[in-house]
């Protein structure tokens, strides 16, 4: 694949009104990027952005070297002049047409004898071979999805941009769909573009993750780094990290791999991290997934790292892995929320009311600068 | 059974809806999809023939129509001929007031078409006028089928616009419905019953062929 300096898609908008938009993200040919955000929180109005169905008061889309919009220059291509690929939340197939004149339509720069085979090939591509006379109304939810997919790739587009696409199926279709665009994916060298509201689906997904509030990008990057170092106590407290904290840097010790962090009169080993200066407030979190059970018969290597003690809360099983939630010495503000499996649990007796001690990983400990007491009513 | 009012009535319903058929399409399009200062003055306009008394009606076409009127004289300067008691004044009359019998049908049917179609259309490359010859107008084709049965029907019954504008001259404005009139006030009721069985028959047809093929085409459409 040519790696062109300007390949791939980059978009960068601005404006106040009607809704407030400040975005800037890129994505490169066979990269899926999915924009997070809560509803209103404009990720729609950027997909429809680039597609040219809405037009922005001040910003730039181009497409593997082509612009399409540029309004400091005055150039705004029609949709019909933009080689995209567009999935509809709710599919917008054309009711009164076939489900293979539904892809045909598409098909309007391919000579008339060639359309009918390439559109047999892309129902081919996505599983529906044999559906080629059924109307939209004849189909499953998950077929019409498949024939939304199949129509936004028709034209051959340089990037697909899917919204919402897997919102209006029910959970095992969702899934089905799902592994089909993981498999389609590999064949596909453009950029795409996921809208969704659904984290997990963004982490199971994506490549790169783009959060936004209000219209603008707080955090990118790939999603492990997002959900394990989000930045800033806004976009944690978006994408569901509940183990958030305010705490104080005491000590930087690099040639160690720390940094000192105070925390209710206790000293811990965070990761380091050279941003903060000692007597910062900051604050912390620290992923679920990186808080550790102490066994109650013997310990454990790794006890050492920075143990915490509470009471239960709250234990939640839920199926194979249980949700604790342990209040730190004792302190009502202070719930630690973290998973362990079930057998794990039951094995060393952890039910509401009882003592545990557990460690916080410092390499899961992520420094972020001092929460306002305003956003944390802003979500 | 009067054939010569019969056929001036069918070719009367024939070119109202040739020439308000388009136009129809053009304006409950508008209507449907764009917002602008004044809408709810040109539906309102638009509606007004719907509760006008036709006579009332009969009598500004005519005011606005005759010799005496700036309208009246143009006419007349470029085609050499009235408007008033002429078929072409007819027709302009049953123009005007079918406007709500044409537009309202279509403007339903316009507003029922999902918006991401339009622009799925436009993603998938279709021009707009493609867009509204391959996607819109079949969509909305039950409502403009409404609009074709409305029409046509509704000119064959009119009365008192008819007879106001278009008065009762025989092959140039007296319908089927004048001529109707005309029977009944001299007891011909042979005549009259044939007449009025005739209307009451078409019309029935009509409206029934309308409501049949509207209901195929929605199921259709799911």
């Amino acid at each position: 694949m040519d790696e062109a300096p300007n390949a791939g898609l980059r978009v960068r908008l601005a404006q106040e009104t009607p809704i407030a938009l400040d975005a800037e993200l890129t994505c490169e040919p066979g990269e899926m990027l999915a924009l997070v955000g809560p509803s209103g929180s404009g990720k729609s109005t950027i997909l429809r952005t680039i597609a040219g169905l809405v037009r922005p008061r001040d910003g730039a889309v181009s497409c593997n070297g082509e612009t399409w919009l540029d309004t400091a220059r005055g150039v705004d291509l029609p949709p019909q002049q933009r080689a995209v690929g567009l999935v509809f939340q709710h599919y917008a197939l054309f009711p009164h047409l076939t489900a293979l004149d539904n892809i045909t339509i598409s098909l309007g720069a391919l000579p008339k004898e060639e359309r009918r085979a390439r559109a047999q090939a892309l129902l081919a591509l996505v599983n529906l071979s044999g559906f080629e006379e059924r109307r939209p109304a004849e189909l499953s939810g998950g077929q019409q999805q498949r024939i939304a997919v199949a129509r936004a790739l028709a034209r051959n587009p340089r990037v697909l941009l899917m919204d919402e696409p897997f919102s209006a199926v029910d959970q095992v279709t969702r899934r089905k769909l799902q592994r089909e665009l993981v498999q389609m994916r590999r064949t596909l060298r453009i950029p795409l573009v996921l809208v969704t509201h659904d984290l997990e689906e963004a982490r199971m997904l994506a490549d790169q993750l783009s959060i936004l509030h209000r219209g603008q990008t707080l955090r990118r990057g790939p999603p492990t780094e997002v959900m394990s170092r989000p930045g800033s106590a806004l976009v944690a407290r978006m994408i569901g990290l509940t183990n958030l904290f305010d705490g104080v840097v005491r000590e930087q010790r690099p040639d160690q791999g720390y940094t000192m962090l105070e925390w209710r009169g206790r000293l811990l080993e965070a990761r380091y991290d050279p941003a903060f200066q000692p007597a910062t407030r900051v604050t912390w979190v620290i992923p679920a997934e990186t808080v550790i059970l102490h066994r109650r018969d013997r310990p454990s290597r790794g006890e050492r790292e920075n143990p915490v003690s509470g009471v239960v809360d709250e234990f939640v099983p839920l199926g194979e892995l249980a949700s604790v939630r342990v209040l730190v010495d004792g302190a009502d503000e202070l719930p630690l929320s973290f998973v362990v499996p079930t057998h794990v649990a039951r094995r060393n007796g952890v039910v509401a009311g009882v003592s545990v001690t557990v460690s916080l990983l410092a390499d899961g400990i992520h420094l972020m600068p001092a929460e306002a007491r305003d956003d944390r009513k802003a979500l | 059974m009067d054939w010569i009012a019969l056929t001036l009535s069918l070719r009367l319903a024939a070119w109202t809806v040739v020439l308000l058929l388009p136009l129809g399409v053009l304006v409950a399009r508008l209507l449907a999809w764009r917002r602008f200062a004044g809408k709810g003055f040109v539906e309102a306009l638009i509606a007004l023939p719907l509760v006008l008394p036709p006579t009332v009606l009969g009598y500004y076409l005519l005011v606005t129509f005759g010799g005496s009127s700036p309208a009246g004289q143009a006419f007349q300067a470029v085609f050499g001929r009235s408007l008033v008691f002429t078929f072409e004044g007819l027709l302009l009359a049953s123009v005007i007031f079918n406007l709500p019998f044409a537009i309202q049908p279509i403007q339903r049917a316009f507003e029922s078409i999902q918006p991401d179609l339009r622009e799925a259309a436009w993603v998938s490359g279709l021009s707009r006028w493609e867009t509204f010859r391959r996607i819109e107008l079949p969509l909305a084709w039950p409502g403009v089928l409404s609009a074709l049965v409305l029409t046509f029907a509704h000119t064959l019954g009119e009365f008192g616009v008819v007879l106001m504008v278009g008065g009762s001259i025989p092959g140039e404005t007296r319908t089927i419905a004048i001529s109707l009139y005309d029977r009944v006030q001299a007891f011909d009721d042979r005549s009259a019953a044939t007449m009025s069985a005739f209307l009451l028959a078409f019309s029935f047809v009509g409206i029934g062929l309308v409501s049949h093929l509207t209901r195929r085409i929605g199921s259709r459409h799911g």
